[in-house]
């Protein structure tokens, strides 16, 4: 292989922040002078479709980036979507898309790997590819080129992006990426002929997905079949799932970036999954169970990736990090080991995003934040309580109340709350309430302090696969509007509280492909060969290039976004599966419309959602009590932790067997 | 106590900025457990200050950085032990060469810097370029564009150049220009000196920051070597910032590779 560098350096000086091309980051892994070819390590190119800032702490990628490094017979480095300018000075110079850590041609790995965190990067996927110089058909490539494969949460339909993709691996990648870096060395040593035959030794491996080896039959509009086209592929795929976290204790040696990124801190995650069983929530439901990491564990990687980074921040990341068995031991171990650290660092800040709506949760924020009272956000999710058991997020307004007074009392002086607007069921009065709640909360903050502010967001509610939601007909653009405008006037003239919402175009599109089959491909290229790159990118978007494309292709945006799905309907992810079942989905669907809210299971008896018992795992919580704090969806006050003494929704009977 | 450090930056790290590069000091001496002083209020800052800014891409064998100690906060550490660790820490192309102790009251990096000597040069530069480039010296003004506040003026920067030199080699620019008021510009200098060169081919590389009169109080040594040798006609009261040289591994460096 060989490296570009010497013709990526003079662009460099042609370009903003050119600090984003040249890797050298703490903890970076330069692969050494390695022969390259046949005989050499599986190299894996790490991709993240969107600008290095928001690439580079992206924890899935640090990952695997480390466990493939950690491998004698692989190698990994990264890449991430160039800036308009670079992406300019790179095709008029024709570089090729290239690594940080060696600048080495993507085109020479023998794999790309996309992380794909959200729909709308799907055409910067594509940008990539091209500006590889790989063709972005699957059934374009030569078995010389280099296997392009997709992972993370928006990989969990594919379906839009069958054509471009060689493979997709549903569920978290840890032991997956060995078993395919096993597979892709045995092709390469015998010299990397049929790609089609590699491509279904590939789709064997559980929880990866070919959509080359599966034929999708349509009827008019309707998706009638999707099967495999061999008898030894799977007719269904599903997620992996790692059994225990605590086998799993990376990143050892997290990156730390030279130049400013998003998430600029150390990130270590305390458990993976959530089973509070929100029903717009994909995360929640396509990451089941829970499975916290030992405390201990958590602890010592707090304390050597701090030493090992020089950072004096952390994140305690997970869904809902306040619900960690453990959290306050390991809050308080941390502030004493930074106590005893040598030096003017005994100063560590601790942060802890995704917190629930409740007064303990305010309490513990107060303890880590070392003085600082910067901002809280809480994400209470739909405006009245009836609403919140549609899609329950079961906090009551107490819970809210409890939290604010907690907080404005403690010294803060801004909240920001959370909502989705466009929910199933909703009425009028159910978005006012949006307003009402912020109305309230800013009140509470004007008896403590005059400066009180209350920061309402607002986005627009698009369905997802997976999830019970994924039924359901989403809001027109015109409809989220609407919803808007009453929340403005219904909050233009309130004190303290300042209103801002998501673009309803920028969701409309998200919607055309979150439940989109192969046919939107050709959309997504269509946006795609229009200059749509970048399309998270405020400055970048226009809705009109997608409804354009959509005309093109003679696609119905009404059918595809803001059409209710019918219970027989095959849905284009159906051979897909996170391990919930189908009959779990709808009933939980069924439920939501009769405004039942269904337990966190991790505290009460299994309600068979398919996953663990599909998979033959279970949750690891090292508490099976929950949480002190607020009402745990009970209405009761729990504030001194304890067993959920009721049950909130009556069983639903019938359905499923 | 103030630890004044000189170090290199040099390679691909040319592309940090200045303020993303404080940034990594910053996390660097906290992984040395150095008992930096920070400032007071709810957002304490480690008392740490750069100098001059070097522009984005340029290379330097001499930047400096001034870092408080807060005995309160450990024992003083032994620049010894604590220099090799910072070298290992920075990224790669950053190397430690040298440093003093200052005390708390010396002027600051920024006030007693009056020139810095620099090294330009291109891919498309060829040496008679170059030497009629170092012909500007005998001018008695030179004109540069540059923008203040949004206007467009036309300033005479002859006095901010205080030597011209072509490198032995013949192939470099090397220019002393002065750093007090407003300062001239490697970049602005080379768009006049090569001006059939797009300035952005124009690789830079700053080897001194000079101290000009008497500032021992700053902890100038009388030492004068400097990090790298040559000859100009203006070394009467000139000195290196910090010309000690350190026992950390320096020997690294490749100048302008």
């Amino acid at each position: 292989m060989s490296s570009v560098w010497a013709r990526v350096e003079p662009l460099l000086a042609r370009v903003q922040k050119p600090a984003r091309y040249i890797g050298c980051e703490d903890g970076a892994i330069a692969p050494g002078q390695e022969i390259f070819g046949p005989e050499g390590p599986v190299a894996w190119l790490l991709a993240y479709p969107d600008t290095y800032e928001i690439g580079l702490p992206n924890q899935g990628l640090q990952i695997l980036y480390e466990i493939l490094n950690e491998r004698p017979d692989a190698v990994a480095e990264r890449t991430y979507a160039p800036w308009q300018d670079m992406n300019a000075q790179m095709r008029s110079h024709s570089v090729p898309l290239f690594s940080v850590e060696s600048h080495r041609p993507a085109a020479e790995f023998d794999l790309i790997a996309f992380n794909l965190s959200s729909e709308l990067v799907f055409t910067n996927l594509l940008e990539m590819l091209d500006l590889a110089g790989v063709p972005i058909h699957t059934e374009r490539r030569a078995p010389t080129d280099p296997l392009v494969i997709v992972g993370g949460h928006a990989a969990f339909n594919p379906e839009p992006i069958a054509d471009f993709i060689d493979a997709a691996v549903l569920g978290e990648g840890e032991e997956v990426i060995a078993e395919i870096t096993d597979l892709v060395r045995g092709w390469k040593r015998a010299g990397r002929t049929s790609r089609e035959g590699f491509l279904r030794e590939l789709a064997k491996i559980p929880g990866v997905y070919v959509p080359s080896m599966y034929m999708v039959h349509f009827e008019g509009e309707r998706l009638v079949a999707v099967e495999p086209r061999f008898s030894d592929v799977p007719a269904t795929v599903d997620k992996r799932t790692v059994a225990d976290l605590g086998q799993w204790p990376y990143p050892k040696r997290p990156l730390a970036p030279l130049t400013e990124v998003v998430h600029d801190r150390l990130s270590v995650e305390v458990f993976r999954g959530c089973t509070r069983g929100c029903r717009f929530c994909q995360a929640g439901m396509i990451t089941r169970p829970v499975r916290e990491r030992p405390a201990e564990q958590v602890r010592v990687m707090i304390s050597e990736g701090l030493r090992r980074t020089g950072y004096n921040e952390v994140s305690l990341t997970s869904l809902s990090t306040a619900d960690f068995s453990e959290i306050e031991p390991v809050v308080r171990g941390i502030l004493a080991d930074s106590e005893a650290r040598p030096g003017s660092s005994g100063t560590t800040t601790i942060n802890l995003p995704s917190l629930r709506v409740d007064a303990f949760t305010v309490g513990l924020a107060a303890e880590v934040n070392n003085g600082r009272r910067s901002g809280l956000t809480f994400a209470p999710e739909a405006g009245s309580w009836r609403l919140r058991q549609v899609i329950n997020k079961l906090i009551t307004e107490e819970d809210l109340y409890g939290a604010a007074e907690s907080a404005f009392s403690q010294g803060w002086t801004r909240l920001k709350l959370y909502f989705l607007t466009g929910l199933p069921t909703e009425t009028d009065d159910d978005t006012l309430g949006i307003a009402e709640l912020a109305r309230n909360v800013a009140a509470i903050g004007h008896s403590h302090t005059g400066r009180a502010s209350v920061n309402v967001s607002v986005g627009g509610f698009v369905p997802k696969p997976h999830t019970p939601f994924q039924w359901f007909g989403q809001n027109t653009e015109n409809e989220l509007h609407r919803k808007i405008s009453l929340l403005r006037n219904a909050t233009h003239k309130v004190r303290g509280v300042n209103l801002k919402w998501h673009d309803p175009a920028a969701s409309m599109a998200e919607g055309i492909i979150s439940r989109g089959d192969r046919r939107i491909g050709k959309v997504i290229e269509r946006v795609w060969r229009e200059g749509g790159i970048f399309q998270e990118w405020g400055e970048f978007f226009r809705l009109g290039r997608w409804t354009d494309a959509m005309v093109a292709e003679g696609l119905s945006v009404d059918w595809y976004v803001h059409r209710h799905r019918q219970a027989d309907e095959i849905l284009p992810w159906e051979h897909l599966t996170a391990g919930l079942h189908k009959d779990f989905l709808w009933d939980d669907w069924q439920a939501a419309l009769h405004e039942h809210g269904v337990e966190d299971c991790r505290w009460t008896p299994c309600y068979d959602c398919g996953v663990c018992t599909g998979f033959g795992i279970e949750h690891i919580v090292a508490s099976n009590t929950p949480p002190a704090g607020g009402s745990q969806g009970t209405g009761q006050d729990l504030s001194r932790g304890g067993l959920i003494p009721v049950s909130v929704a009556p069983v639903l009977t019938g359905g499923r067997s | 106590m103030i630890l004044r450090l000189r170090s290199t930056k040099l390679g691909k790290i040319r592309f940090v900025g200045h303020r993303d590069l404080g940034r990594v000091w910053e996390r660097a001496l906290r992984r040395c457990g150095a008992p930096v002083a920070f400032t007071s209020g709810f957002t304490p800052r480690p008392r740490i200050s750069f100098g001059l800014a070097l522009p984005m891409g340029a290379e330097s064998l001499a930047e400096y950085v001034d870092v408080e100690m807060d005995p309160a906060f450990g024992e003083l550490p032994d620049p010894a032990v604590i220099l090799p660790q910072l070298c290992e820490f920075m990224p790669d192309g950053v190397d430690v060469t040298g440093y003093c102790i200052v005390d708390r009251s010396a002027t600051s990096l920024q006030e007693v810097v009056t020139s810095c000597t620099w090294e330009l040069w291109g891919p498309e530069i060829a040496a008679d370029e170059v030497a009629r480039a170092c012909e500007l010296i005998a001018a008695d003004t030179v004109s540069v564009e540059r923008e203040r506040k949004g206007a467009t003026r036309i300033d005479d920067v002859r006095p901010l150049i205080i030597d011209l030199q072509p490198s032995s080699d013949g192939l470099r620019l090397i220019a002393e220009l002065a750093t007090t008021g407003r300062a001239l510009r490697p970049a602005e200098l080379a768009g006049v000196a090569f001006p059939g060169c797009d300035r952005r081919d124009v690789r830079v590389l700053r080897t001194h920051q000079w101290v000009h009169g008497d500032h021992t109080e700053t902890g100038v040594s009388e030492d004068s070597r400097s990090p790298r040798e040559h000859s100009t006609s203006y070394g009467d009261s000139r000195r290196e910032v910090i010309s000690l040289p350190v026992a950390v591994p320096a020997s690294t460096l490749v100048v302008g590779a």
